[in-house]
């Protein structure tokens, strides 16, 4: 597989020096691999830190600034970050007001955050955590490692931004937080397999003709695969997976993602199938965003997330974001 | 008796046989989990190496536990905390003496994957490298070398379970079939006792 990069050994601290110089509002850590809004501590603001494994950008070191996070702790490919990388973030953007680690569900992201929170508890910095897991492909139970945190990993971290922009304390921004994950669900297909810089090849073997169904972002196979499906019927299955979750009462924010090697033609059109399906179950649709937010490096396909929102959750999803992927309003 | 030379020498050689099986580690990893298990453990036990031979550390117990801290400090992942709790919660148990015995190693492995299990939640047929430690742990009264067979008994052992934890539990029965790469690791640094010892 040809790749756009130099070794598969420099591909995040390669990636981590060109983000450095296109965003100049970021403090970027080349070394130590974090990644810092310039302007951090802000005074009497809870600061947002979250990571984790590089090849899911623009997560999370493109949603770091003003309205969403503090900082993002990028991993090598697939991995989740160490310790010492969320502890030294959060030594650097905690104004005293606390901060709030953002962790998707994965036994090494919660492993690792878990050991970073010990190691700023141990430095006087007050620590909150919310767990990501919106993924409705995996069975939930005590007997797996539960839900996967996916595309709602987006509106936490943005909703739980804009609470911690206005001042919010600590407990409160955490509470947006759990309640914006509560309320979302996703799922996810893939028409390919990825591939990751180290391995060179793609991670499973996707015949033509086939999709997977259910997948994560990890590029792990899914739990299901079919003979090659419709935009429509993909949007069929997909959001009917998440409405049978959870059957929603309030307006949705819908994000359609892409999961990096879909082009944007395609994500439009699956977008039209995804609102007609809502149409037709009688969902009420707020906001909704469409691009390549939650990836998995060259992996072709999309997912499907819902967010419940009340009108303050969705006051604060319109509140003003100025971060290298998501901005508006200022 | 073992002292600080022996772990030093077994960490050696377990970095130099995780180089050798880093690809087969990798490729374990590319059905049920996300390809990179092999490169990882390479980094961090490298890292494990360069420290140790920096810092030389002069009891076992300070051996192993600077070991387990530069694994959680490099390695990330899930394998990075598992592996690090599992040498630094040994290391701890070892305490402070400049020798210990066989049986005293034996009885702070135990504590170690005792603190792997606290940490990860997984138990003996989760699939995970519980399956190799646990066995291999039992069989240590019997020497290095029944330890290192157990190990690897255990690690085939895992091919025909479902995951229930880490990654290669969201396949659900999808991951029956396949050795665990936690678990085939685990075998590897169990092994690695055998080699350091000469046997």
């Amino acid at each position: 597989m040809k790749m756009l990069i130099n070794v598969p050994e420099t591909v995040v601290a390669d990636a981590l020096r060109g983000m450095a110089s296109a965003f100049p509002d970021l403090a970027v850590d080349v070394e130590n691999r974090v990644i810092v809004r310039r302007d951090a501590p802000v005074a009497g603001q809870v600061a947002l830190v979250s990571g984790g494994g590089s090849g899911h950008e623009p997560l999370h070191g493109g949603f770091v600034g003003p309205g969403m996070l503090s900082a993002a702790c990028p991993g090598e490919v697939f991995t989740s970050p160490v310790p010492d990388q969320m502890a030294r973030a959060a030594a650097a953007v905690d104004s005293g007001a606390g901060v709030l680690f953002i962790v998707k569900n994965y036994t090494g992201d919660v492993l690792n955050f878990d050991m970073a929170a010990e190691l700023a508890e141990d430095e006087g910095i007050q620590v909150a955590k919310v767990l990501v897991n919106d993924d409705v492909a995996v069975t939930d139970s005590l007997y797996t490692a539960g839900r996967r945190g996916t595309g709602a990993t987006l509106f936490v971290e943005k909703i739980a931004g804009a609470a911690a922009a206005e001042g919010q304390p600590l407990e409160r921004v955490e509470a947006v937080g759990r309640q914006v994950n509560e309320n979302s669900r996703s799922f996810g297909v893939a028409l390919s397999a990825c591939t990751t810089p180290a391995k060179g090849s793609p991670t499973f073997d996707l015949p033509p003709g086939e999709l997977e169904l259910g997948i994560g972002i990890h590029g792990e196979p899914g739990r299901e695969r079919r003979a090659m499906m419709t935009s429509g019927e993909i949007a069929d299955f997909a959001v009917n997976a998440v409405l049978e979750d959870m059957p929603p009462h309030n307006p949705v924010l819908v994000l359609v993602n892409g999961m990096g090697a879909t082009p944007l033609l395609e994500l439009y059109g699956f977008n039209a199938e995804v609102q007609r399906v809502l149409a037709e179950r009688g969902v009420s649709v707020a906001r909704i965003l469409v691009g390549n937010y939650v990836t998995s490096l060259d992996m072709a396909g999309a997912s499907v997330t819902l967010c419940q929102v009340d009108e303050e959750l969705l006051r604060l999803w319109d509140a003003p974001v100025k971060t290298p992927a998501l901005r508006w309003g200022m | 008796m073992l002292d600080a030379d022996f772990f030093r020498r077994w960490m050696a050689v377990t970095a130099a046989s995780v180089d050798r099986e880093a690809e087969r580690l990798t490729a374990l990893d590319s059905p049920i989990g996300d390809a990179d298990h092999g490169s990882n453990l390479q980094r961090g036990f490298k890292a494990v190496v360069a420290a140790l031979e920096k810092d030389a550390p002069a009891t076992p117990g300070a051996v192993l536990t600077l070991a387990g801290r530069q694994l959680i400090s490099t390695v990330g992942g899930a394998s990075g905390p598992l592996y690090g709790t599992l040498l630094r919660g040994t290391g701890k148990a070892l305490g402070d003496a400049a020798e210990v015995s066989e049986a005293q190693f034996a009885e702070a492995l135990r504590a170690g994957v005792d603190k792997v299990m606290a940490l990860g939640g997984a138990a003996p047929g989760d699939k995970t490298m519980i399956d190799a430690l646990v066995p291999a742990v039992d069989a240590l009264g019997d020497g290095f070398g029944a330890a290192r067979t157990a190990a690897e008994q255990g690690a085939e052992a895992t091919i025909p379970l479902q995951a229930r934890k880490g990654r290669a539990s969201y396949l659900g029965e999808r991951s029956i079939g396949h050795q665990d790469p936690g678990a085939t690791s685990s075998a590897l640094l169990v092994a690695g006792l055998a080699e350091a010892a000469g046997e």
